[in-house]
Order: structure tokens, then sequence, then C-alpha cells
């Protein structure tokens, strides 16, 4: 990890004026980021992803993102030009989103899409694009992937997609990769296997992540950190390795919500919202 | 949608359409419309174009005592003949020395009476080929689909020309022309809005309680359906009454001397360049009309698209 | 209460033809919660279809109460079998209010006193009357749930099935709605069949369960087999590990921890 954070982010807020008056989404959120691996883990409506979405200027159109500060590598991202943000977006900062179905062109092979994602971002020739683009197939651990290249999206399963997909978003060699519940879509076996590419892909580029996920048993398994997400806030941040020390009563009742195979409570305790959670 | 809801609403009643907890089915009903009625009343177009259609409406009930002339009988044909707009003839006078302003006014209740009479012919039929074929697939959906193929395949006003010359013309055969020809396109949307209900959860959940088929059809699929096509309609109303005014123009429609506007845009025909008014007047009023209708049609549509609906 | 016979399931014909349930057998006794586990594929979902008549059946018998079912099923079947669907957001007609989908099955089945049992049905699933014309879009996802618990309820039907009914829930809501189901059928004496690929929640839900890959039976075991990882199968294994969440090495002392 290196002592100047990849990304800062200070009381980031994001609202979306509808006709019904203002909803906040996110209210207020404050992190730093290393070259480590951060976990985002909320329920449905918690902001997780709007706080990913945020990050990259991809809030959705009546939505407006306040903050104090959002720096990624010293790069104000709220002032940054459109030119820039695009630069950066795709180039430095990547992400993968959760299901691959939509998020790739269905009318173009894999390969080309790989490629084009390199060439809009460096100065190269086809060939070495093309080069680049079976490298970075083979580092997602594509059993043929001259064959996956040149296969369309529809031909692949959801975690040969899901790897394609990585394999698109890294082959920039982005500096932060922020990914939307990239395994939510997909067996449990599959995503296992994506994970450990993502993992090793990760640790050996040393990059920044960003892990959102409903699913704290994974963000933990997986992150070094974990900012647990209630209603738009941070409500708890912690190292994963200490979750069971999780102070935060919202944290706790989450963790204890979810039936283990290890022992059988019954019934399963449940959790009573505070609203002052939520202030 | 009484005009009423557009006056401004007490809190009390506001509220107990909004709330989220209705105890009655009419007030979740009331509720629901209400909530359309402000998405509806956002769009200034849309409201105008309602304005349009209830001045029609209220034109067409209240001719009688709107209309200074009778719309049929003329006045002395040595004097006043063609005579242009003025305060005595506000839309001035046509060849047979009538009032064209009378004439107009009569004439919007043959407009609405077409409108009226081929909504309640074409969409039903449309609505009940569309979900039967498209809920039932099959052989069903083969036969009922090329059969509304046949229809698309004839050009509109040609088939209901054809019509009109075999069953004689008139203004209720032009209706029943037209009417036969419209409902095509609405099976076909129809059809395809079923397509997509019919695999979804709630089908097979009422599937799962026992329900016969005509139970699924007209209890579950049809109303999922009925909101886009009344969008269509009311967008498809002003080609309606421009085929009625077409038919009516070329002779096949109302005949004289009903005061039918596309009869009346053909008597003036002879007079276009010297006395412009007798066209003009009518030819407007179709104008006016169609424009309401299509505005409106574009404001249920933001209303009642299931897609945008949540 | 049910017996699955030799069940195959397969879709088109020649060249197209899809297996997506072989061979496929078990039975489920009275007042049992039974478990179909296994990832996208497997049949599942396929079985629980197939029982209730929206998936043809190809080979094998299905009989409940001893009785093979008719095709197409009769009003009978539908009395005693009801089913819980996945996703509550597309089980429930959008443009009906949650009373007129709870009043729907008794209108089909001739049911009187509609008013009383509809009002007993929201209560059932903890659900108070101020739900009762609401629409769906009014609720969330956990209620919406609750409500076709409801409506499955509502005929008092022997057996239910349930196809992932919890999956598309958060984890806080699924808690709510396993401890719901739990309940239920120990209150009203019901027959379950869960089809989940959460091993958790079928080992939570069920005292038996058959683990399906590929259309095919890998084996049937017991939840307290699945607690203890005595699997006879290398799938049913990984299935279990892969449920413990993610580890670098295999095998990191926290990973048992929180599921």
């Amino acid at each position: 990890m290196t002592t100047k954070p990849l990304l800062e982010v200070e009381d980031l807020r994001v609202r979306f004026h509808l006709r019904t008056g203002t909803v906040e989404a996110v209210r207020g959120v404050s992190f730093t980021l290393g070259r480590e691996r951060l976990g985002i883990v909320g329920e449905s409506g918690s902001g997780k992803s709007q706080t990913g979405r945020a990050i990259l200027g991809l809030t959705p159109p009546p939505g407006e993102v306040i903050a104090k500060k959002l720096t990624f590598d010293g790069i104000d991202l709220l002032t940054a030009s459109k030119r820039t943000l695009r630069t950066l977006r795709g180039g430095r900062i990547s992400m993968v989103m959760q299901d691959p179905k939509y998020s790739l062109n269905p009318v173009m092979t894999i390969g080309e899409q790989i490629i084009e994602a390199y060439q809009a971002h460096t100065r190269s020739g086809r060939a070495e694009a093309r080069d680049k683009a079976l490298a970075m197939l083979e580092a997602v651990k594509m059993r043929d992937p001259a064959r996956v290249f040149s296969l369309y999206p529809h031909e692949v399963s959801g975690g040969m997609g899901q790897r394609a997909m990585i394999a698109m978003m890294l082959v920039t060699d982005p500096d932060l990769l922020i990914a939307d519940e990239p395994t939510s879509a997909l067996d449990v076996t599959v995503s296992m296997e994506i994970l450990r590419i993502l993992d090793e892909l990760v640790a050996e580029r040393g990059m920044g992540l960003i892990f959102i996920s409903h699913d704290l048993k994974l963000v933990s398994s997986f992150c070094d950190r974990v900012l647990v997400m209630y209603a738009g806030r941070v409500v708890e941040e912690l190292e994963a390795k200490n979750l069971r020390e999780a102070k935060h009563p919202y944290t706790q009742g989450l963790m204890r919500c979810l039936p283990t195979l290890a022992n059988d409570v019954r019934p399963l305790p449940t959790l009573s919202r505070d609203p002052a959670w939520a202030q | 949608m009484s005009s009423a809801a557009s006056l401004p609403q007490p809190a009390g009643l506001r509220a107990w359409l909004l709330s989220p907890e209705p105890t009655s089915r009419w007030q979740a009903r009331l509720g629901r419309a209400y909530l359309g009625w402000r998405t509806f009343t956002k769009n200034p177009l849309a409201v105008f174009g309602l304005g349009i259609v209830l001045l029609l409406l209220l034109v067409a009930l209240f001719a009688n005592f709107l209309a200074p002339y009778s719309p049929v009988t003329g006045g002395d044909l040595r004097t006043a003949r063609l005579l242009p707009p003025s305060a005595a003839h506000w839309f001035g006078t046509d060849d047979q020395a009538r009032d064209i302003y009378s004439r107009v006014i009569y004439g919007s209740r043959i407009t609405l009476w077409v409108v009226l009479l081929v909504s309640v012919i074409a969409t039903p039929i449309g609505l009940l080929i569309g979900t039967v074929s498209g809920y039932l697939g099959g052989w069903v959906d083969t036969v009922l689909m090329r059969l509304t193929d046949i229809f698309l395949a004839f050009p509109r006003l040609v088939l209901a020309l054809a019509f009109v010359a075999a069953l004689g013309p008139g203004i209720e055969n032009a209706i029943i022309a037209i009417a036969i020809t419209s409902w095509p396109p609405y099976a076909r949307i129809a059809r395809a809005e079923t397509l997509m209900i019919r695999n979804s959860d709630f089908i097979a959940a009422v599937k799962l309680q026992g329900a016969s088929t005509p139970r699924i059809i007209f209890g579950h699929v049809v109303p999922l359906c009925v909101s886009s096509l009344i969008v269509r309609v009311t967008l498809d109303m002003a080609g309606i009454i421009l085929t009625a005014a077409g038919l009516g123009f070329l002779g096949l429609g109302a005949q004289p001397p009903m005061p039918e506007w596309g009869a009346m845009v053909a008597t003036g025909r002879n007079y276009l360049i010297d006395q412009w008014w007798v066209a003009a007047m009518p030819g407007l009023a179709i104008f006016v009309v169609s424009l309401g209708f299509n505005l409106l049609g574009d404001g249920l549509r933001d209303v009642l698209d299931p897609k945008a609906a949540k | 209460m049910l017996d699955i016979q030799n069940l195959r399931v397969t879709y088109g014909t020649g060249r197209l033809q899809v297996d997506a349930v072989k061979d496929v057998s078990f039975h489920v006794g009275t007042g049992e919660a039974f478990g179909l586990v296994g990832e996208s594929g497997s049949g599942k979902s396929t079985v629980l279809r197939a029982i209730c008549g929206l998936a043809p059946i190809s080979g094998g018998r299905v009989l409940v109460d001893g009785r093979e079912v008719p095709t197409p099923r009769d009003k009978a079947f539908y009395r005693t079998v009801q089913m819980v669907f996945q996703d509550p957001y597309a089980s429930l007609h959008p443009r009906h209010t949650v009373d007129r989908t709870l009043s729907e099955p008794l209108a089909i089945h001739g049911e009187k006193d509609a008013e009383t049992r509809i009002a007993q049905a929201l209560r059932e699933v903890g659900l108070g009357p101020s739900f009762r014309f609401r629409y769906p879009h009014q609720l969330s996802g956990g209620q919406r749930q609750r409500v076709a618990i409801a409506r499955a309820l509502l005929l008092r039907p022997k057996v239910l099935l349930l196809d992932e009914p919890t999956s598309a829930l958060d984890a806080s809501v699924q808690a709510e709605i396993l401890n719901l189901l739990d309940e239920l059928r120990r209150n009203l004496g019901l027959t379950y069949i869960l089809v989940s690929h959460d091993l958790a929640v079928v080992a939570h839900l069920c005292d038996r369960l058959l683990v399906m890959r590929h259309g095919e039976t890998v084996e049937e075991t017991t939840a307290a087999a699945l607690r203890t990882n005595q699997a006879a199968s290398d799938y049913t294994r990984s299935l279990i590990n892969a449920s413990q969440g993610f580890s670098r090495d295999a095998a990191r002392p926290e990973s048992a921890l929180t599921r």
C-alpha cells in the first residue's frame, strides 16, 4: 500500500430530485482507499451501488453528486472535464457490473469488445491490441482464449461472460476497479472461481478494489476492510478479520440473521431496525 | 377523470387519496386515478388536448343552443350565398346560403358519433382477437393472426371504399367500414402485450389456483393490455376522423345535406380561391380536433404506459 | 404425501431435445419439509413446475396422497398443492390490490366468507388489515412475498411448493420469511418442498434434501449430514465449501463462522 491514498471521498452525497421531493440516496459517505480491497456492504436501498456509480460519474440523470472532496490520484473528479473523466473511466478506473448479459454488447464478439476497450485508452496497433486481448482472456482462465475471442456474448455461459467482462475491464491496467455485485447473478461454485481470478489479478497488479455486495459474509472473506452502509450512510467501518467484533447493532444483526450450516438457530434472530441508525 | 379534479383540493381529500393505507377498494382505486391525473396534468399539452376533446363534447351536446342557424336549411339563395365571415355569419355562408358556423357545430356531433362508434366496435374486437391469440398460441394463434394479416394487407381507405361501395354510401356504413379496417393493429398490440404477460409468474400463480382460461384472459391479461390500447386508439382517433372526412369528401360517407366536415370541405373545393372560408372553416375544425386527440393520446401514454408506471 | 417416481421432463424433439430432468425420484412424508438443492440448470425448479403442471411430465409418475395427478390438473389438485414463486415482484399482478389478489382463489373455488378469510390470511402471514387495499408497488419485497404466501395458503392446501422463496430478498427479510414459513408449517401441519441454491437455507427449513446437477440426482442426504460436513459426493462437498464464503487458501478458520 502506498502512503498517498488512491481515492479520497469526503462527505459524498447523491441526491435525486423527484416530483415528490428530493431523495438523498447517499448521505455523507467518507472513506479513503489505497491499493487495497475495500468492501461496501448493505441491503437494497442502502446507497452502496450509488456510491460506486458516483465515483465513476455514472449517476443516472435526475441525480446530483455533491462532495467536499472526491479525488482520484490527486485528480478532482467533481471539477474534471468530461474529456478527463472519459479517459479515466475505463482507463484507470474500471467497473464490473452484476450481469454480463446487460453489460456486454450483444452484436460484437467478445474479442472485438476487449480490443475496442484497449484501443480506446492506449495508442496501439490492432495486432498489439489483439495480442493483449488474448493474453487477457488467458489471464481470466479461459480454457480456449482464441475460441472465446470470436464468440458473441450470447454464446457463452454467465460465468464465462463475467470473466470476459473482467478481462475487458482489466485490459487497460486500471489502478482502481469497482466491482458492483460481480457474482450475484452466478452460481456459487462459479462465483468462487470468478472471485479467485479477481483476487489474483488484483494482487498481481496492485490495484485498488471496491467490492460492492449485499453479502456480508462474502465481502468479509474477500476484502481487507469493510464499510457497512445503512440508509445512505456508513454505519460502521471495520477490518474484515474483526467482523466478529462488530459494534454496530445493524452489522451484528446482519450477521446473525443468516441461517448457517454450522449452527441451527430457530427462529432466526430478525433485525429490528432502529430509526436512530438512519440519523 | 372529471374536470372537478383539476380544482385545488382540500388537504384532507388529497391525503385521503394518497393514503399509503387505503381502507377500501374505492379509496385504492381513486387514489390510483388521482396519481394518474397528477402525472397527466404535468403535461400542459396533454391538458390542452383534453380541453379540445372536452370542448368537442360540449359543443356536440349543446349544438342546439350554440348554433344560431339551422345547419341544413339555408337563407335566401340570392342574397346569402357565399358570404364572407361577418358578425352575422361568423364563418361565412356556403353555396347553399347555409351558415358555416352552425354547420361546423352540428358537424361535431357526426364526428363524435364516428369516433365513438369506431372505438366501441374496433377496440373490443382487436383486444379479444389479440389476447385470445396471444394467450392460447398454437393453431388458434396462427389462424387469428393470418386473418389479421389479411385485413392489414389492404390499404385502409381502399378497403373502406370497397365496403361502402358494397353496403351503399352513408355515415353508418362508413363507420362500419372504418371499424372493420382499424381493428388489426389493435389485435397486434394486444397480442404482443399478451405474449409478454403470458409467461409471467403472476399468470402462473393464478393458473395454479385453478383459474379457467377465460378467467385468466379477461380478469388478468386484458386489464394489462387495455391501457396501451386506449393510448393507441386515442392516437388513432385523428386518423379515423380524417378517414371519415376522406370518405365524406369522396361522397361515400355522410350524405348531403348532413353537415359532415369532410363533405363540407368537398363542397368548398369549388370555391377555394375566391371563397376560401367554405373549405377552410370545416378543415380547421378537423385539424383542431385531430390535434386534440393526438395531444390527449400522448398525455395518456405517459400515464398509462405500464413501463413508465412503477 | 408426495411421491415422485422416475420423473423425466423433456423439452423439444430431435436434435433440439433437452432433458431438463432425468429420472428423479423422491418421497416426501406428510408434514415433512424436503429440499431440492442445485445450481442453475440443475432442473430443481423444473421438478416443482412439473409437479404442479407448469412443465410437461415426459416420463415417470407424480403421486399426491397415493393418487397419480391428472393432466391437466383438476381443481382438487390445486386445493391440495400450492406454490410460492421466487420473485415477489413478478408473482403479483401489478394492477390488482392485495384484496383482489387474495379474493381470486376464493372466487375460483366458489368459497364463501371471503371477507373473514382474507383478513385471517393476512393475519397469518403477519400483515395487518391496513395492507388489504394496497397495490403491489406500495409494498416492500418482503411484504409482497408475505402476500404471495397468504395467497397460497387461502385454499388451505396440504402441500406448499416453495421455489427459491427468499433469494430475491435482503438477508434480514429472508430471516423473517424463513421464520414465518417455519411457523406456518408447524401450526398448519403443512408439507413443504423447498427449492434453493442456498444450502444453509435448505438446511434451515428442511430435514431431508436432494442434491441435483444437470437434471440428475447427485445424492439424497439430510440436513444433519450437511451440518457435520458428511456428504457422499464431491459435488455436494464443493457446494458446502462454496457456501462458506470465499477463501484464499482452502482452510481458513473464520470462514466457518458466518454461515
